[in-house]
């Protein structure tokens, strides 16, 4: 099957506009007869509801938790790219294009990625008029501070919040919608299926998490926006709740996954402290610019670090990476970590972690600079290890943070199954294989704000669907099924929680197909896995009943698809025979063990075609084409 | 240092919204030190469910202290004893070796529970849903730095649209008032100049609809600002009485 990715022709400058001009109008009258439904409300739910409903489009928008607020993109910290200039740096359109394709290490679609960075200049303006209270300078204007893999200061940032108020500004907006009767607002609901009649996506089956009862609604067109699946490493920065399910159910239902293997490790997280550990937080990495990363020269040298004197350290990066030493990008940095745990030179208690260490820059700078540049972290830090890093080093340790991977989108963001659109983390459109920091929040709000309200209207206007409601039979079969799922999984009562298969799965994951993986360790983890899901559906226990809250429930369903979904990432892990980006294949490096890449045969997105429950996925390829920038290798030294 | 303690929970469990609930004691053996509280419960709760019994419900997401989603009252406290800290940025070395821990909801007329610690937050959203916003559409806004806004009166909104929506406000006050939660949004939009032209209508609007959903009135008790995880200023309260007062006197909205 070829793949049409719909980009349009022309100049990269002028495709969008050319694009919005050929795409049909739906007349302003009729909008209101079409309903749309929205998953998730994240950046791009939220802003996608808010602005489909604004256009007069009847929208049914619906969330996991108890209230649209509260959607992961509240966590982001960092900030938001937007290529306004307003430095006078340099910056531009051209250069905010170029830095996401070559941090993707160029496995991302030219269009999309130059759209991108066209709408991250009206991103800024929208969030000001909403009342987003970005960071100022004394004179009132926009502050703007810098952020990896740049060299411009193009990133807007609200404290250390400014996911929180982003998200805010998209709720807000979508609150305006609820009380005007345009949105009709579920929340505490879980998509658990997608309905296809007639090759388009008509519906959704959904739980309702307080009552259990499972409920149909019908659509004309379906958008999900229901984030990425970086918690199938169980643990991970993510929330608690996010999940693969959604995608998953379209990608059974005939939706295209692409590039699953593409997962992004962040280097400054806080360790493991324990086996019930239940997720891993964030450290802004920022933090590198003045903190040391260093390890015992001894393996198994147990000392307390301020009892290591200076000759008996090994400050890894330094040595290995004279030129760029402690800012190596997020991927090297954490391979490198990971490298000296695995030869026994991990420090604390579990020997995860390696130690940064401010006490150059505190003796350089004084306590005081310190402080104002990263005095919040320093105190969350403090909040969570109980240790003074003005004191003693910080402890840190790479973690799972984000997933490039997701559902195959064409340019107009819609998947290979008409009328299933799908925004934010949850597509896999415009990172490539490695995103750059601050780049997602401007993704999910580019395409919520700026690109699905276009979009959606050209197919809706240009296309026929038949009149259905939900008691057409792909409604009833689909119900039958996720309720038949539903009790297999309460009557099995084994021996062990959904939480310690979770887990394994998590630690299998982490191990063979997290930062660098090899055919072997892949090959492995495939098998295991798959014993794992059997064992997993012989001997999971969920309590409760289907008819009620049920959290064991839920998680159930989610870790049930997180196994199955694993084996195509660990499908995809094996077929991309080259190293790109988060994706490192130790088999193919370069002499300066940096990820090697095979643009002559894996210059593709890898788009996997769900076959049958029994049957191995079906690879299709979407060529990537680059006429405008030059393929060049990454080196660090 | 991390240690190993162990601790007696009287959990809230109750079935249903409409169903009787109770005080029921757990053991949580052997509780590392380093542990969330959340990671304590969830410790307890492996332990329940494999003797085939439910485990507690309890509301969480981010478990980094910025959804707003978790929260209970801890031995009479929302969030727990630590200051300026949600339930989920808790930490048992806050704890010691055989204490007992209550654990309950948050308690207020317009939160129902609906299931143990798991209640019903979505009048908040309602309140938000009145008029907590600017009414500008996607689209036709113009260019960021037209609009400029002291960094004093910056810093003061983020203050306040810092706050979670967690509700430990309303659970915390003795007459169940959401002020705190509601002044913070009339404030944050209030302050900044794009926010100004609806300050009225807002003011006036959410205030009816926090009145209308069966929270309390403000006595100036001061145990929601005590409380707040996110150290929401009560002066807050004072601008939303300013802007509400302002807004009686010239509003045209009835
Ligand atoms: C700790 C952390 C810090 C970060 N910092 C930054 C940063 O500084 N800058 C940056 O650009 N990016 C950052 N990111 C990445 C960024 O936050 C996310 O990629 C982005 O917010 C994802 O937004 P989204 O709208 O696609 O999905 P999400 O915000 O994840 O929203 C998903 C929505 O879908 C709903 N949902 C999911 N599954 C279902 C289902 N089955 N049924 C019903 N609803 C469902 C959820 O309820 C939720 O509403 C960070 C990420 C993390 C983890
Ligand atoms: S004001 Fe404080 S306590 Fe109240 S909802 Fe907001 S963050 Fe929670
Ligand atoms: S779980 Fe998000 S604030 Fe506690």
């Amino acid at each position: 099957m070829q793949l049409d990715s719909k980009v349009p022709g022309g100049p990269l400058s002028e495709q969008w506009d050319k694009h919005r001009c050929e795409l049909k109008l739906v007349n302003p009258a009729n909008k209101r007869k079409f309903n749309i439904i929205v998953v998730g409300t994240g950046l791009a739910g939220g802003a996608a509801s808010a602005s489909l409903a604004e256009l007069g489009y009847y929208v049914k928008t619906f969330c996991i938790q108890d209230s649209p607020r509260r959607a992961h993109s509240i966590a982001a910290q960092g900030g938001i790219n937007g290529a306004k200039n307003y430095p006078n740096d340099g910056d531009s359109i051209q250069h905010l294009f170029y830095d996401t394709i070559k941090g993707g290490d160029f496995r991302a679609r030219e269009s999309n990625v130059y759209r991108l960075a066209q709408a991250s200049v009206d991103i800024i303006d929208q969030c000001v008029a909403q009342g987003v209270p970005f960071a100022r300078e004394y004179g009132g204007l926009l502050a703007n501070r810098s952020f990896g893999g740049a060299q411009v200061s193009r990133t807007f940032y609200a404290r250390g919040q400014t996911g929180q108020q982003l998200l805010l500004g998209a709720y807000s907006a979508l609150s305006r919608q609820i009380n005007a009767g345009k949105v009709e607002m579920f929340t505490r609901r879980e998509m658990l299926d997608l309905v296809v009649i007639n090759d388009q996506a008509r519906g959704i089956i959904v739980r309702n998490l307080i009552t259990g009862e499972i409920e149909s609604h019908d659509a004309d067109a379906v958008v999900l926006c229901t984030g990425g699946y970086a918690n199938v490493f169980f643990l991970s920065t993510n929330a608690m709740a996010s999940n693969v399910t959604a995608s998953f159910r379209a990608y059974k239902k005939g939706a295209f996954f692409a590039n699953p293997c593409f997962t992004q490790i962040h280097p400054t997280c806080i360790p493991v402290h324990g086996t019930f550990q239940s997720k891993l937080t964030l450290m802004s990495e920022s933090l590198r610019n003045d903190g040391r990363v260093w390890v015992p020269k001894n393996p198994g040298d147990k000392r307390p670090a301020n009892q290591i004197p200076e000759s008996e350290r090994e400050y890894y990066l330094e040595n290995q990476y004279p030129s760029f030493g402690n800012l190596v990008p997020r991927d090297v940095a954490s391979r490198r970590a990971k490298e000296q745990c695995d030869i026994g030179k991990g420090v604390g208690e579990t020997g995860l972690a390696v130690y940064l260490d401010f006490a150059e820059a505190i003796e350089r700078d004084g306590r005081d600079i310190i402080e104002k540049k990263y005095g919040n972290l320093f105190q969350m830090y403090e909040k969570i290890t109980a240790e003074n890093p003005y004191e003693t080093p910080m402890m840190i340790y790479p973690a799972i943070h984000y997933t490039m991977g997701g559902l195959w989108v064409d340019y107009n963001l819609m998947s290979n199954l008409e009328g299933l659109f799908v925004l934010g983390e949850a597509n896999f459109s415009d990172h490539g294989a490695n995103r750059l920091g601050a780049s997602a929040l401007m993704q999910g709000l580019a395409d919520g704000y700026f690109i699905i309200p276009y979009t959606i209207g050209g197919y809706l206007a240009g296309t026929s669907r038949k009149d259905i409601t939900t008691d057409h039979p792909a409604f009833k079969d689909a119900v039958k099924m996720v309720k038949a799922r539903m009790n297999n999984l309460l009557s099995i009562k084994g021996k062990r929680t959904v939480d310690d298969f979770h887990r394994e799965l998590g630690l299998t994951l982490w191990e063979h197909c997290g930062m660098s993986r090899n055919e072997e360790g892949l090959k492995k983890a495939k098998e295991h896995i798959k014993g794992l899901q059997e064992e997993f559906w012989q001997n999971v226990t969920v309590p409760g009943r289907e008819k009620d809250f049920n959290q064991s429930l839920e998680r159930a369903g989610r870790v049930a698809d997180f196994l199955e979904f694993s084996q195509v990432m660990i499908e995809d892990a094996l077929e991309r025979k080259e190293s790109c980006g988060g994706h490192f294949n130790e088999a193919f490096q370069t002499d300066e063990n940096e990820a090697l890449r095979d643009d002559e045969n894996f210059c593709h997105v890898s788009a996997w075609e769900f076959k049958g429950d029994d049957k191995d996925p079906e690879m299709h390829k979407e060529p990537l084409v680059f006429k405008n920038v030059e393929l060049t290798q990454r080196s660090y030294k | 240092m991390t240690k190993a303690i162990n601790l007696t929970l009287k959990v809230w469990r109750q079935q249903g919204p409409d169903l009787k609930g109770r005080l029921e004691t757990y053991d949580a053996k052997n509780i590392s030190t380093d542990m969330s509280f959340l990671e304590m419960i969830d410790v307890v709760n492996e332990k329940i469910t494999l003797e085939g019994k439910e485990p507690i419900a309890f509301d969480n997401d981010c478990r980094e202290g910025i959804c707003g989603m978790c929260g209970a009252v801890i031995n009479g406290r929302a969030h727990g004893p630590e200051k300026g800290t949600t339930l989920c940025q808790l930490h048992m070395r806050q704890f010691s070796d055989n204490d007992i821990i209550v654990i309950e909801p948050w308690r207020a007329k317009a939160f129902k529970v609906i299931k143990d610690l798991v209640v019903d937050r979505s009048a908040l959203d309602k309140i938000i849903q009145a008029g907590g916003y600017i009414s500008v559409n996607t689209g036709g806004a113009q260019d960021a730095n037209s609009i400029l806004v002291p960094q004093e009166t910056a810093e003061l909104a983020m203050d306040a649209a810092a706050c979670i929506g967690c509700g430990a406000c309303v659970a915390a006050c003795p007459n169940a008032s959401a002020m705190l939660f509601t002044s913070a949004k009339i404030s944050q939009l209030a302050l900044l100049p794009q926010g100004k032209p609806e300050a009225a209508r807002r003011a006036i609007a959410m205030t009816r609809v926090m009145d209308k959903l069966g929270f309390g009135n403000c006595t100036n008790e001061r145990e929601c600002e005590a409380e707040c995880p996110k150290e929401i200023s009560i002066t807050n309260i004072a601008r939303m009485n300013r802007e509400y007062l302002k807004a009686s006197f010239i509003s045209t909205v009835q």
